[in-house]
């Protein structure tokens, strides 16, 4: 029971002190409105006054330190200042503390928030000493106005009526009708005496919206305090200070937020029941779904009839009940205004939050899902998007910078976007960040667009912050944001301007328990592939379908309009037996054009069937360890489905590596190398007849260019090359490089003129470039057992490779030494000009 | 003065096993398996038991004995495991039987293997021996699904 009555004040308080911090924001832009302020101390004071019953004396304390300084701002003896805001700011984040010490513990906790009350009753000193009639005891209950008329008593506790009936003087204690306390509302109920007649019920209501002047409702109050028993609205309007249907309306709008406050409109359900529910709504789904397909084997009209009938009345029940977890988005945003104005101040800029599409609804598990990450952008965004005051001057633009967030529905999915106008991202420093990082060699990073280039703040290890601040630099990077984000289905987009901004889109699937997927067969085996992952199906037909798929060293591509498409077979990756087909059977490739991580690759099944609306459950923990896998489903057959895990199935086929698997598995890699004791490479001659080698997969293709193609573009040999400008690196030049370079000699020196080139097409880390070397000498399959450390820069390691010493270039080594060479012959060009 | 306990028989290999009656939640009928590919050698595949779906056991392949001669559909023990529920694939259902501590040995020195750690011992019943099974343990799919089908 107990318990009971301090959850509820748990679940209470909480959506409370939410409430709270945004309007202190507000309060503090407008620190004369007595809404608010009347509504803020409100909050507290029912915190006070519960967690007093509670006995929570310490949370009391801190509580009851923030309603004497609200007090006095209500009053009128104080105006709200920055210091007073970021005091009762802490006060609020105390309390919450204390919350959720008492969540855990069923205690307020050990901690002594003396600073923090002695600091807010410093902050309510100036005004008391100057205040006169401030002399009652409970400072709060000073006598402050000179109006002096007060409009309502509420219902005071005992101890502070008498103090009031004490202290009265020129206040006259009234209850017209209208203002009866309202019965089981404590937070109006208990509310101290307010002097000032423009706040409060159909009084302050009407003067607030100008329909009568302060003296009319002093006038009406005299008349009650005289022992006149109707209404003050009645009153008002046979002095002829307003007109009835004014009184009619206000009293309206009072009476409808007095039931919006005492919540008869909803109820609070557990979230656990809601699960439930919504778990055995799948059920019913998936039961009607093989009721229907029964009926239709069964030539019965009643049955039928019926069916059809179950088939509406589930398909509502589950929009209902889908609509039962879906909040609106402001749930979370209403906590963005203080987080911005902290952050903010921290570092001494003005943001102001801009909030569009609050009412946008997302399910709950999204919502929980996208809170961190949406948390961590805004930062962000204040952090260092928006400049400081001074410099937004100086740029022209007003010294308050705008942070919006923007929630819309698109195409079945939901778009968060996070704008900023500050002053976008340096395109120059995330480049060289980049390559600084060994993200990506600086020749790839120069032929980046600059959508592209934005994105790489997406990429882990990523941070462009030059300091460590408070919020940001910690090395949680925006990499987390976006892996969080995909988890649920979800992609991020990051679009900049300098001088002008920057925006983050977010795409976002509305619900995770039911989603759109495409049936695939492989092997009569039936599987399901998400349609967040689908980007295209792709059948070949006829010869095509023998010669579409071209090997490159025995690893399937497909040209899908130009591009090399790498290819995964479902049957082989999963390892399922496939019986051989008949000869004459349909020689059809059936393809699925997938997408993850960025990457696409196709997957070849034997039969697409149709997309259908799937339930997702979890494989248990017993078969988490099979990453293929996102789950299974319950067919119309009442047979179960695996969902395919697209970018599990691209990890395992090896579409996905490099960088990022680096990062996440550094201790897996070094197994690998074990298990795979064969590799294949292509072994080659470098400069000087030196013999090297790069394993084969590095390797796109191998060409043959006479070399008067090779052209100059600014100081960067290139080639063209299938339609594209194809960087050329020349391994002499790279590998030779601190040699000449120590002997100052001249640039390099083109290459031969005569006969042809021979290039490694390479592909590093999604971009393209050619190393010219002087011969390709052969494929070699061999293990990789004697190895030496390298004697120069560029090279991995020596190894025997068939029999012979063979230096294993770093590619990643070289494409930087090209960078450098490159940037050391513009300078020698600058400097020779 | 020990309570008799109940256990839920079943065959395989034309051997008694039981399962302590407490934690079997339904005997069923053989039903639809979906396999899973790249999964434990164990793991049969994947059923639809009324919505729910429960992983099925082979407890021939968790026991190491021969596997089940074709066209003889296994029946299910589903039992509780945990959270979720998993289904042992058995030849045929027995009996309910009762049986005492008295009648209990833990298995013999001589059995060796992870057979050891399946079995708790077996009950001496009047006609023959009941092997009693661990079922967390029984349940347990540990061997790493990549090395089991890369040895096949």
């Amino acid at each position: 029971m107990a318990d009971d009555i301090v959850r509820e004040f748990l679940t209470e308080s909480n959506e409370n002190l939410d409430t709270l911090d945004r309007e202190l924001v507000l309060l503090e832009k407008d620190p004369h409105n007595h809404n608010i302020l009347g509504s803020v101390f409100r909050s507290i004071h029912t915190i006070k006054g519960t967690c007093g019953f509670l006995g929570f004396t310490k949370l009391e304390k801190v509580a009851h330190g923030g309603e004497s300084l609200l007090s006095s701002l209500r009053d009128g003896k104080l105006v709200l200042s920055t210091e007073i805001a970021s005091g009762l700011m802490s006060m609020v984040d105390a309390v919450r503390r204390m919350l959720t010490e008492i969540q855990a513990t069923g205690q307020d906790g050990e901690t002594d928030y003396r600073d923090l009350i002695e600091s807010l009753t410093r902050l309510q000193q100036p005004t008391l000493d100057s205040v006169p009639e401030a002399r009652t005891p409970p400072s709060k209950l000073g006598v402050g106005s000179s109006e002096g008329t007060e409009e309502k008593t509420g219902r005071p506790a005992p101890v502070k009526k008498a103090l009031a009936k004490e202290s009265k003087g020129t206040d006259a204690p009234t209850a017209t009708d209208s203002e009866t306390p309202e019965k089981g509302s404590p937070v109006p109920a208990a509310e101290p005496r307010n002097y000032l007649p423009v706040r409060g019920k159909i009084g302050g209501a009407l003067v607030d919206q100008g329909k009568i002047t302060q003296s009319d409702l002093a006038r009406a109050l005299q008349k009650q305090e005289q022992g006149d028993r109707r209404r003050l609205g009645e009153i008002l309007v046979e002095l002829g200070a307003v007109s009835a249907d004014d009184v009619t309306a206000v009293h309206q709008t009072i009476e409808g937020a007095k039931a919006w406050e005492a919540g008869t409109g909803t109820i609070r359900v557990d979230v656990g029941l809601l699960d439930r529910v919504m778990n055995l709504v799948g059920e019913l789904v998936l039961a009607r779904n093989q009721v229907l397909q029964f009926t239709s084997s069964v030539e019965s009209a009643t049955l039928a009839a019926t069916s059809q009938r179950l088939n509406l009345i589930t398909t509502e029940l589950q929009e209902g009940v889908m609509k039962t977890r879906m909040q609106p988005i402001g749930n979370i945003w209403s906590k963005f205004p203080r987080t911005v104005r902290d952050v903010a101040m921290n570092c001494g800029k003005q943001v102001r939050i801009e909030m569009i599409g609050q009412e946008t609804e997302l399910d709950k598990t999204i919502i929980e899902a996208i809170k961190d990450p949406l948390t961590h952008l805004v930062r962000n965004s204040v952090d260092h998007g928006i400049e400081r005051p001074e410099v937004r001057v100086a740029a022209g633009k007003p010294a308050e910078g705008c942070l919006t967030l923007r929630a819309y529905h698109e195409g079945g999915q939901v778009n968060i976007e996070i704008i900023d106008d500050g002053a976008g991202l340096d395109h120059e420093r995330i480049r060289r960040k980049a390559v600084e990082r060994g993200l990506m060699s600086a020749a790839k990073a120069a032929q980046l667009s600059e959508r592209e280039t934005v994105n790489l703040i997406l990429l882990p290890g990523f941070s462009t912050a030059e300091k460590v601040t408070n919020v940001s630099g910690r090395g949680v990077g925006m990499d987390v944001v976006k892996t969080n984000l995909e988890k649920i289905g979800g992609t991020v987009d990051v679009q900049s301007e300098a001088g002008t901004g920057t925006t983050v889109k977010m795409k976002i699937p509305l619900t995770l328990a039911i989603v759109p997927g495409l049936v695939v067969l492989c092997a009569d085996k039936r599987f399901v592939i998400p349609q967040v992952s689908l980007i295209e199906l792709v059948r070949i037909d006829g010869d095509p379908a023998r010669t579409g798929i071209e090997m490159v060293h025995g690893v399937p591509v497909y040209r899908l309009r130009g591009r090399l498409l790498p290819l995964a077979y479902l049957d082989r990756e999963l390892r399922i037996e496939k019986k051989e087909k008949s000869a004459d059977a349909d020689n059809a490739v059936n393809m699925v054009v997938l997408q993850a991580d960025g990457r696409q690759f196709g997957l070849i099944v034997d039969e697409i069937k149709d997309t259908e609306e799937i339930v997702v459950k979890p494989l248990g923990r017993r078969l988490k360890s099979i990453k293929t896998f996102a789950g299974a489903t319950i067919m119309g057959d009442g047979k179960v489905a695996l969902i395919l895990d697209v970018l599990g199935l691209a990890q395992r086929a090896g579409i996905i590596s490099g960088v990022h698997d680096r990062a996440v598995a550094g201790s897996d890699s070094e197994n690998q190398e074990k298990v795979s004791d064969k590799q294949t490479f292509l072994v080659f001659a470098g400069p000087d007849d030196a013999r090297m080698a790069l394993p084969l997969g590095t390797l796109a293709r191998l060409e043959e260019f006479p070399a008067s193609q090779m052209e100059k573009a600014g100081m960067q040999w290139v080639i063209q090359y299938r339609g594209r400008i194809l960087p050329l690196i020349r391994l002499n030049v790279v590998l030779e490089e601190r040699r000449r370079r120590r002997r100052h000699a001249a640039p390099a020196a083109p290459p031969a003129d005569s006969g042809s080139i021979q290039v490694l097409v390479c592909n590093h880390e999604e971009h393209t470039v050619g190393l010219v070397v002087e011969q390709i000498l052969d494929i070699v399959e061999d293990r990789v057992e004697v190895k030496s450390p390298a004697t120069r820069p560029g090279v991995l390691y020596a190894a025997v490779i068939e029999n012979r010493v063979t230096e294993l270039l770093d590619l990643t080594a070289i494409l930087q030494a090209a960078e450098s060479s490159r940037e050391h012959e513009e300078e020698h060009a600058r400097v020779g000009n | 003065m020990a309570h008799p306990q109940q256990f839920c028989t079943f065959y395989l290999e034309n051997y008694l096993f039981g399962i302590e009656l407490l934690k079997v939640q339904e005997v069923l009928q053989p039903l639809a398996l979906t396999e899973v590919p790249l999964a434990p050698f164990v793991v049969r595949g994947l059923m639809n038991l009324r919505g729910q779906i429960v992983i099925a056991v082979d407890l021939r392949r968790q026991l190491e004995l021969p596997e089940r001669p074709d066209g003889k559909p296994p029946m299910n023990v589903v039992v509780r495991a945990g959270e979720d529920a998993v289904s042992f694939l058995v030849d045929d259902i027995g009996d309910v039987v009762e049986a005492s501590e008295e009648t209990f040995e833990p298995p013999p020195e001589t059995l060796h293997g992870k057979v050891r750690s399946v079995i708790l011992g077996v009950h001496k019943l009047d006609k023959q021996l009941m092997h009693v099974l661990d079922t967390d343990r029984a349940c347990a799919i540990e061997e790493p699904a990549e090395s089991m089908t890369a040895d096949r």
